[in-house]
């Protein structure tokens, strides 16, 4: 029986390690600024953690095997404990942990101790059940007035927003069922949640952080790849959750001025 | 002390009650209900199953028909989602370790004639019991079962019109878990009385089994935690019923103002994860008790460490209740605060990797006997390892980015707080058995069971790791709306035919539990050789658990191979051994 635990512990051990080392599964390709800072503390911990797996495992396995009971021969070791070795893997441990942790609160503090710059471009993600609007605050650079009591969710767009169009500031916001972004440029969202709550999630981003009602969290990520990235939501937010779905275009700074543009004189 | 534990002794001097009521139903010996607890348990954990294996064919088959059931909408996966998540939770991972065997053996492994309480031992089980009716009727309520998960996260539960089920199924839900804690709470005084109070002539703390160690400091958390639940439950009943804004901020669902403002959704996250981290521990701590115990028993040698053993208890314990914010990173909470949670749920890796070492510890240079008990509690060691490999992923707000709510999440605390709280479930029941039906249970079937277990919950949960790395979120009833997951189907299928295998493994422990309740060998009162107070008593132990003596306590709990001793093993009652050290 110790024989067979061993080569099941160590056949689980190994597959499993295996599909990991393989990338058969892996992090979607990374595309903004933060994806290598925070991917390169992903491989750090993968590694550290991959190799206490495969150790601890390994040791289980080898220990049921070779301390099974082989009949009176089998002589025990009649031992309560060690505290040296107790005070070791206590130490040992909490270095670990603990300096791994240390090693990756630089990169935290960078996505959200820090605001936004000042030249980042602003986009206020609006989620609803189950919907996202982006919405640009034009040239004048300022948000109009939204009013709960103006919402209609079935009209969309400007409407399902409740944006008070009496407002000055209101007249060249631009609203969109699609992100574009420019690219290699800091982008500044501001995340709103009409109803409950959501969580806006752009894997390739590495950026995830809910929408609460009530608050507006303002967050910051750069992307650095023109293409097409989708948008999840996160968090359980009622039965559309699993189609609440969006997209971002990162596109060339000249291309999302032209769109910009557009959109402004499409309102006029 | 003396008032009650002189009462608890005479009421249990003369012969139990005869009638099948007094006997069976409202009985006040800790014993019957320690079995009414797992029983609850075992009605509950396949019900939890059942709701699993429903998950687990929408996900890969989302319009599939099913006989007497049809089809199941994204909204019935979400149901599925909350119900299975809540019961697992509350009737299976609380209820079995603590309410079952904790009421059937902290008691006599510690030579008390009873819990200090028999008659709140007695409600406490009945209001348990009301609980799980109370959940089991949101399911044929109009609307149905809620969808909010079983975190409850708010304004999604705290307002009618979110979603089907938002209804009275809600409404339910949060009353069966009121009353669940106010079920927990009467066992917790309980559990904490009787240890501090009711110990037999020798029975130092220092010389408890880690297995009352762990049932006492679980009930110190639920002491501290169901309160806490309690009270957060009654606000969002107020603010789905009454008209209060404790939860809710000004939201509009679908464009229609609700009527609520100024309440703050993350107030609902802080209450219930103050309750829901150390509720990890609950589930866990016994579990560790329980596998420390079989570990030692049958590698025949002391438990490596003991003192470190209870220090880690403790640790844990306390640690427990100040890292519920690493379930917040992304929540919209002070990223500063992050910071502290981080270091601290990082810190309570230490003493649960100090467990480990002593087990393994424990297990070198033993005699390991193969038993099935032991089988269970060696699995335990390596699901508690899998598990807990990745929590220093999910600790570091920075990889959270990544992987918070996505199937990793589900992957590391299935492992972890499911399936190896489980198996410490399993591995008592295969080890405490014979001591409370009297037979042995079928050491064959106990294997295939072991076997189907231990490498279905690995082929169940290793690859949702991928799956979170991938970036599957949870609780998504289809993988149709986002082009990148449809890559990941294969993968799901592979789970889903796990779950199906693992789900018919678990028949085999069913016929072999109620077959050997009858059929099994007789079980001598110490089949295993062990050396805790259980096992010097008869079996089944009588009414008094001692058969009106009390027993004098002399030596730790875990003397096995003793240099010199007549036998490889030292009774806690046998005359004291000189220290060896």
């Amino acid at each position: 029986m110790g024989l067979i635990l061993l080569i099941i512990i160590w056949l689980i051990t190994f597959v499993s390690t295996y599909f990991f080392v393989a990338k058969t599964w892996w992090l979607p390709v990374g595309a903004s600024v933060a994806a290598a800072s925070i991917d390169h503390h992903f491989t750090t911990t993968f590694i550290l953690m991959g190799v206490v797996f495969v150790a601890a495992q390994v040791a289980l396995g080898y220990l049921v095997w070779s301390y099974r009971d082989r009949g009176t021969a089998t002589k025990v070791a009649y031992s309560h404990g060690n505290t040296n070795l107790e005070i070791v893997w206590t130490v040992l441990t909490t270095v670990l942990f603990v300096g791994m942790n240390l090693a990756s609160s630089s990169i935290w503090a960078s996505e959200r101790f820090r605001a936004a710059e000042e030249n980042a471009v602003q986009v206020e993600v609006t989620a609803m059940q189950f919907a996202w609007y982006f919405r640009y605050p034009g040239p004048d650079g300022k948000f109009g007035a939204t009013k709960p009591e103006l919402e209609d969710a079935s009209a969309g767009g400007e409407a399902a927003l409740g944006l008070d169009t009496k407002d000055p500031a209101s007249k060249d916001d631009v609203v969109t069922g699609t992100m574009v972004a420019p690219v290699n440029r800091e982008i500044e969202v501001i995340l709103r949640a009409h109803d409950v709550i959501h969580s806006f999630f752009i894997p390739t981003m590495r950026f995830k952080q809910d929408a609460v009602p009530g608050l507006a969290i303002h967050m910051h990520f750069t992307p650095i790849q023109t293409g097409e990235y989708e948008i999840l939501c996160a968090e359980l937010c009622g039965l559309g959750h699993y189609k609440m779905h969006g997209m971002l275009k990162v596109v060339s700074q000249e291309e999302f001025d032209k769109w910009l543009a557009a959109r402004e004189a499409e309102k006029q | 002390m003396a008032t009650h534990e002189f009462a608890a002794q005479e009421s249990h001097a003369h012969a139990g009650p005869q009638g099948f009521i007094r006997k069976w139903v409202f009985s006040l010996d800790h014993k019957v209900i320690g079995l009414q607890y797992y029983f609850l348990a075992l009605a509950a954990v396949f019900v939890g199953m059942f709701l699993s294996l429903l998950m687990r064919i929408h996900l890969v088959a989302p319009t599939a028909i099913l006989p007497f059931l049809g089809d199941i909408k994204p909204e019935t996966y979400l149901t599925l989602v909350t119900m299975h998540g809540t019961i697992m939770v509350f009737f299976v991972l609380t209820t079995a370790p603590q309410g079952g065997f904790g009421n059937y053996f902290l008691p006599i492994q510690i030579g008390a004639p009873d819990m200090a309480f028999p008659v709140l031992n007695m409600l406490s089980f009945w209001t348990t019991f009301l609980g799980f009716i109370v959940m089991l009727a949101a399911f044929f309520v109009a609307g149905g079962a809620p969808l909010h998960g079983w975190t409850g996260y708010a304004p999604l539960s705290a307002i009618q019109s979110t979603g089907p089920g938002e209804g009275l199924g809600a409404d339910l839900w949060i009353i069966s878990i009121a009353i669940f804690c106010i079920g927990a709470l009467m066992g917790a005084l309980n559990f904490i009385t009787t240890t501090l109070d009711m110990r037999a002539k020798g029975m130092t703390m220092m010389r408890m089994p880690l297995t009352v160690w762990a049932w006492f400091v679980t009930a110190i958390l639920g002491l501290l935690a169901f309160g806490v639940l309690l009270s957060a439950g009654i606000l969002l009943l107020m603010d789905r019923n009454l008209g209060t804004s404790f939860f809710v901020p000004l939201v509009t669902i679908n464009g229609q103002l609700t009527g609520h403002k100024g309440g703050s959704p993350l107030l609902w996250q802080h209450l219930f994860w103050f309750f829901g981290h150390p509720e990890v521990y609950i589930a866990i701590l016994p579990a560790m008790g329980m596998c420390s115990q079989l570990l030692s028993v049958f590698s025949r040698k002391p438990i490596f460490g003991y003192k470190a053993m209870v220090y880690a208890i403790l640790a844990i314990g306390l640690l427990g209740f100040m890292v519920w914010g690493h379930h917040m990173f992304m929540s919209g909470m002070s990223p500063y605060t992050a910071f502290a949670f981080s270091i601290m749920t990082m810190g309570i890796g230490v003493p649960s990797a100090i467990k480990t070492f002593n087990w393994l510890g424990t297990l070198m240079r033993g005699r390991i006997r193969f038993t099935s008990p032991m089988l269970f509690a060696i699995g335990f060691v390596s699901l508690f390892v899998s598990g807990g490999i990745s929590g220093p992923f999910l600790a570091q707000p920075v990889l959270d980015i990544q992987f918070h709510d996505t199937y990793f999440v589900p992957g590391h605390f299935h492992l972890i707080m499911g399936v190896a709280s489980i198996f410490g479930i399993f591995a008592a029941t295969y080890y405490w058995f014979p001591k409370m039906f009297g037979r042995m249970m079928n050491e064959s079937m106990a294997r295939w069971h072991f076997w189907f277990s231990f490498i279905g919950t690995y082929a169940i949960f290793m690859p949702m790791h991928y799956l979170g790395m991938a970036g599957m979120p949870r609780r998504y009833s289809q993988m149709t709306e986002v082009s990148y997951l449809h890559g990941l189907i294969p993968l799901q299928k592979f789970i889903t035919y796990a779950a199906f295998v693992t789900i018919a493994g678990q028949l085999i422990f069913l016929v072999n539990l109620f077959w050997s309740m009858f059929q099994g060998t007789k079980a001598s009162d110490n089949p295993w050789e062990a050396t805790t107070l259980e096992w010097t008593t008869a079996t089944p132990p009588p009414h008094d658990n001692f058969g009106g003596r009390t027993p004098v306590v002399h030596n730790g709990p875990y003397e096995y191979s003793v240099p010199g001793a007549p036998r490889d093993y030292v009774m806690q009652t046998d005359p004291e051994i000189k220290p060896a050290h």
